[in-house]
């Protein structure tokens, strides 16, 4: 379908919002229509969203189905996607109707802002990797924030406030220190266009301020990611957040600073990102070891997860810092998977809050007994997550190693240990939770999966598989643009060293 | 074609028990996976005549996998005589161990996942052996680890079980982590990691060096010891071992399968996959020799004073694969491979054969309450003798013997032809030899012969198992028979050469194995006999001549008894120095570390700025709103400034 003359990066972003609109204009008691519309919308927004993947030219490295029209004075709306945020829009977009799903029986409450919330929600995430236009993308990347904390704060746990207020307070920081970046860049460039800016930032901005630009945004990123030591706001806003809230906070949100590091830092600031890349590492190999050892520590599962994301994150921001095809592909292709697999761990430990209200993994134990199908599922994103090749979750983590020892040897020893690390928190989890004797009374009765969970979780298992045995739709996607990125920032800052000694 | 259905046979049968096992019920569950089996099995048997004796050799090209860069791997069989020589290993012994498990797992209900997890394992394995880059070899290598932990802890509900399957996958991986850098380091050097790409660079990289962790070392011989490490772990050597004696809370056929013939042989076969690269690597092979005959030694020390019946055989296993690895690392690398074959059928045998017992039994494994039963389970009894004949060696030189015989005295007459420094690994290798005839013999004894042990009632009762169990322990009695004569020809001797046909590096081999029958003294070839007949000898005066001496022995040499009785305390080194303070760690890290510092100021922060809002702010919730309406308030007021700002321009 030839879809060339159609607004379709609009129509996807937007599409969500009308729901919403619709939404919002029932009335106050229409839970079940809240629920259908929700579904409906997130449904054709996803169908109309593999159109881009469809037409998606994996041979250009330039933004595709770019538009482009005169908005205020100094912005342009711009919009386009290349191979590094095309599978993003298209795994938000797949996400959500999995979300709304999820939440179907569990929230009662308020159902109609609920679906709002999320509605807005996936407008803003959509819009953050498909603007192209540097204050159009500020709005939405700090305006997606906003229905998360509405939602953590409404339909969290009781502990909600306490971990909106974290969120917000570390997020804070870095908002303002972007936006002032955002503003000298417009300042010295004179314009706030994306591509524009990737091509020829080393006119607009002398080294030193590359240093400064660059040291601002990573206030931002580096919280939203996040990396340690910022990382903090991570277990409490997950422990509070609704299970479809977790999903895409672990799934989308998390995603948006890694993005901001490949669409920003890297293209726009060369000069500094090469200095900044030691410090860089060095963030991200304690990520990997220190969460990874603390998520060995948890007796929540929620937390345990989440400490688990920020170690997996240490190997995007790795691999983005290594400026290798490899590394940075392997980042992107991690960002994926993590996206599918936590997604799936989040939605699992959801299955089990649903029943027994409560994510303390010392309740559980001998849930396979009871429950053989959820086991199952469980165990395929347990092995993800610990990097078993085979399933999606190995692939980044390999890609990224192997570009990090072409740079660092040091830094990939250390990175590799993650290989031990993940696998002590996960099996040691799995056998809390699923193996040993069902002791606990009240797990006597409790339930398999229903076939409405079972639709949840088995795409994202299959997906988790097929693209830890065919990762090529992935990697096709990414190869051309991810190549234009390190030529370019090679251009910038020259080639990199060999490591065999002459 | 024929390999496909050699791999994927399996993996169908796994698929199918593992999805409709419940719907099919049990005893098709168990006939499908084994019936395929048993085709996988015969298909490998023609693919072994083809390439061992027809000299061809194949490699296939199944899908794309990972392109990134100039990296660029795809799943693909590599066929040629090593793969050949696995898959008759692996397929054997599987539909074998599949045939008896249908007798063995009678009583337990869930067959169906059991049988799944077997066929699994299966097409791992086969995975395994086919790669024809590291990173497929790397996947089946996970993918057996990850069997292995399944069908470890395959009663859930025992607690050892699944502590058990967890350490056998942690110290797995602590393996991997070296076998991971490794691939990364080849990569990093030779822009590839499939092997034929990596055998035709290895020469020009000899004596090459690169900076590894701020060191400059030489190339091959770093990446060959990372590579190594893998090996160490998978297959239970010195120091990674810990993990394969705890692995018998599996079902034993699983012991049978996973932990003696197949997946804990998976080093040694990496070893002489990547010879190439070892060849190019001395220090790395010195090194892969020292670690194997130490291992041989060590670990047989362990099983003499060991009174589980699995665990001896256990820590045999650990000993054996420590020859093979002592063989390779000679340079000798298809002695290694012949062990590695003659070893999977005597060792399943053995193993089975105590499935055999501890079933008749009723899940019984301490040998202190046996004795007695060659009256009662003849077959069994008989088989096992065949095992012990086979695993210690028995044969007179110049003439003939057991399996073992040919490949085990091969690697230690080799051994004492390299000249290692003193003869180390010869004399290890040896007395380990001798020790292995001491606890093969001794086990047979406590388990078979002597008065009963058991309560009579029980005794009387105890009767030999079903057809469906003794005719693979048959088939694999016959395996350890004559696989050694059969072999040796083709796999050591005269023909290796025609029969390799390159799939192994055969130098080194070749001349150890004319040295060994032409220059050494004679008194060599008689050593490995003596040894085998003296360690025959003291069981049979410990256990029937004089039944006190055990006991005398123990508490003359108390000590040493203890040391050896406790597994020269490695499970208590190892808690002590590595689990116990992973965890400390772990929570001084997130108790202090994040809750304490890093909380600690946030929260600093955040109790002035929530006590400020709580008074403006009654609602719980409503602060949110809050944020977000001055969220909207702030863009909306940036965008205003930015519009009069542009307007202004």
């Amino acid at each position: 379908m030839d879809i060339s003359s159609a607004p379709i990066l609009s129509i996807v972003t937007f599409l969500p919002l009308v729901g919403a609109v619709i939404i919002g204009c029932l009335n106050r008691d229409a839970k079940g229509n809240a629920r259908w519309i929700a579904l409906w919308t997130t449904m054709i927004t996803f169908l109309i969203s593999l159109l881009i993947w469809i037409n998606f030219d994996n041979m250009s490295g330039a933004f595709q189905f770019v538009e482009e029209r005169d908005w205020l004075d100094i912005m342009k709306y711009k919009m386009g996607v290349d191979g590094i945020s095309m599978l993003f829009v298209i795994l938000t977009t797949f996400l959500l109707p999995l979300c709304v799903i999820s939440s179907w029986v569990v929230i009662q409450d308020r159902v109609k802002e609920y679906m709002i919330a999320f509605l807005v929600l996936e407008t803003l995430m959509i819009g953050v990797f498909c603007a192209l236009d540097l204050i159009l993308f500020f709005i939405f990347f700090e305006g997606s924030l906003i229905p998360m904390f509405l939602i953590i704060g409404i339909w969290g746990g009781p502990n909600r406030v306490y971990a909106t207020f974290k969120f917000f307070l570390y997020t804070l920081l870095g908002s303002v220190l972007m936006l002032l970046a955002v503003l000298a860049m417009y300042w010295a460039a004179n314009t706030t266009d994306i591509p524009t800016l990737m091509t020829k930032s080393q006119e607009f901005f002398s080294p030193e301020m590359q240093w400064w630009l660059w040291l601002a945004f990573f206030a931002s990123f580096a919280v939203k990611l996040p990396m340690w030591p910022v990382h903090t706001w991570l277990p409490d806003a997950h422990v509070e957040a609704p299970t479809a809230g977790s999903v895409i906070l672990a799934a989308i949100l998390l995603k948006l600073g890694a993005y901001g590091f490949l669409r920003f830092s890297v293209p726009m600031f060369p000069l500094a990102s090469q200095e900044f890349a030691p410090f860089m590492f060095v963030l991200s190999v304690i990520a990997i070891i220190y969460t990874s050892l603390v998520a060995l520590a948890q007796t929540d599962l929620k937390k345990l997860i989440a400490y688990s994301s920020v170690a997996h994150m240490g190997f995007v921001t790795m691999g983005i810092f290594t400026f290798t095809t490899q590394g940075v592909e392997g980042a992107v292709f991690q960002m994926v998977s993590h996206g599918i697999v936590s997604a799936g761990l989040f939605l699992g430990v959801g299955v089990l809050y649903d029943r027994m209200h409560t994510h303390e993994i010392s309740v559980f134990g001998g849930l396979v007994q009871r429950m053989p199908i959820y086991a199952a599922l469980f165990m395929v994103f347990t092995m993800a997550n610990l990097g078993l090749p085979g399933t999606s979750g190995f692939i980044g983590e390999f890609l990224t190693i192997l570009a990090a020892f072409k740079v660092n040897t040091w830094v990939a020893f250390l990175a590799t240990t993650g290989v031990i690390t993940s696998a002590a928190y996960g099996l040691y989890v799995y056998k809390r939770v699923i193996f040993g004797v069902l002791v606990n009374p009240a797990l006597k009765t409790i339930k398999d999966l229903s076939y409405r969970e079972i639709a949840i979780m088995a795409p994202l298992v299959f997906l988790t598989l097929l693209f830890g045995i065919y990762p090529a739709p992935v990697l096709d996607v990414t190869a051309v643009s991810v190549k234009k990125l390190v030529a370019a920032y090679e251009a910038a800052v020259g080639p990199a060293a060999a490591l065999v000694v002459p | 074609m024929i390999y496909a259905a050699i791999v994927f046979l399996p993996a169908l049968g796994a698929l199918i028990a593992g999805f409709f096992g419940r719907l099919l019920g049990v005893r098709a569950s168990e006939l499908i996976t084994t019936s395929l089996l048993i085709v996988s099995c015969i298909l490998s048997w023609i693919v072994f005549w083809r390439m061992g004796f027809e000299h061809e050799t194949d490699s296939i090209t199944v899908l794309r996998w990972i392109t990134s860069g100039e990296l660029d791997v795809s799943w693909a069989f590599k066929v040629d005589t090593l793969t050949a020589v696995m898959f008759v290993v692996v397929t054997t012994v599987s539909a074998l161990v599949h045939v008896y498990s249908i007798g063995y797992m009678s009583e337990d209900p869930s067959r169906p996942r059991f049988f799944s997890y077997l066929s699994g394992f299966t097409f791992s394995m086969l995975m395994l052996v086919t790669s024809d880059n590291l990173l497929q070899l790397f996947f089946g290598w996970e993918g057996v680890g990850l069997f292995s932990y399944l069908l470890i802890g395959f009663w859930y509900q025992k607690e050892s079980a699944n502590a058990a399957a967890i350490k056998a996958f942690i110290v797995n991986r602590v393996g991997d982590f070296g076998f991971a850098l490794g691939i990364f380091g080849l990569f990093a050097i030779f822009r590839t990691i499939n092997m034929d790409a990596l055998f035709d660079a290895a020469p020009a990289m000899a004596g090459q060096t690169f900076l590894f962790l701020g060191y400059e070392v030489d190339i091959l011989t770093t990446l060959c010891l990372l590579l190594f490490m893998g090996a160490m772990g998978k297959s239970a050597q010195f120091l990674l071992h810990t993990w394969l004696p705890d692995a018998m809370e599996g079902p034993t056929p699983v012991s049978a399968l996973i932990h003696a013939a197949t997946m804990v042989t998976a080093g040694v076969f990496m070893v002489a996959r990547l010879s190439p690269l070892f060849e190019q690597a001395p220090i790395a092979l010195g090194f892969v020799t020292l670690v194997g005959s130490f291992t041989a030694f060590f670990a047989a020390t362990i099983a003499v004073c060991q009174n589980d019946i699995k665990r001896v055989i256990a820590y045999s296993t650990c000993s054996q694969l420590g020859y093979m690895f002592a063989a390779c690392g000679l340079g000798a690398f298809s002695m290694g491979i012949f062990h590695l074959f003659c070893h999977a059928f005597f060792k399943s045998l053995l193993f089975l054969c105590a499935g055999s017992v501890k079933h008749a039994l009723h899940d019984e494994q301490d040998m202190r309450k046996m004795g007695g039963l060659a009256t009662k389970m003849p077959i069994t009894w008989l088989m096992m003798i065949a095992g012990g004949l086979a695993l210690s060696g028995f044969g007179i030189p110049h003439i003939g013997g057991f399996a073992g015989f040919y490949s085990k005295d091969a690697i230690i007459v080799a051994s004492y032809a390299k000249e290692t420094y003193h003869q180390y690994s010869f004399w290890l290798l040896l007395f380990g030899a001798f020790l292995t005839a001491v606890y093969i013999w001794r086990l047979i004894l406590m388990t078979f012969h002597g008065k009963t042990r058991i309560d009579p009632s029980d005794y009387r009762k105890t009767h030999e198992s079903p057809f469906v169990m003794t005719i693979p322990l048959i088939c694999l009695g016959v395996g350890a028979a004559f696989a050694g004569a059969l072999g040796i020809y083709a796999f050591i001797g005269e023909g290796a050469n025609a029969f390799w046909n390159n799939a192994v590096i055969q130098k080194t081999e070749v001349e150890l194995y004319q040295a060994s029958h032409h220059d050494l003294p004679e008194w060599v070839h008689w050593s490995t006999f003596t040894a085998m007949a003296l360690g025959t000898f003291i069981p049979f005066l410990f256990y029937v001549i004089a039944p006190g001496l055990p006991a005398l022995t123990a508490r003359m040499f108390r000590p040493i008894y203890l040391f050896l009785l406790n597994k020269w305390y490695f499970d208590e080194l190892y808690d002590f120095i590595f689990v116990r303070p992973t965890f400390w760690i772990a929570n001084v890290l997130w108790k202090v570390g994040d809750v304490g510092i890093i909380n600690g100021l946030i929260d600093g922060t955040a109790a002035g700025v929530y006590r400020v809002t709580n008074r403006v702010v009654k609602l719980q919730t409503g602060y949110i709103y809050h944020y977000a309406f001055a969220m909207l308030i702030g863009v909306a007021l940036i965008l205003s400034w930015f519009m009069i700002m542009g307007g202004a321009r």
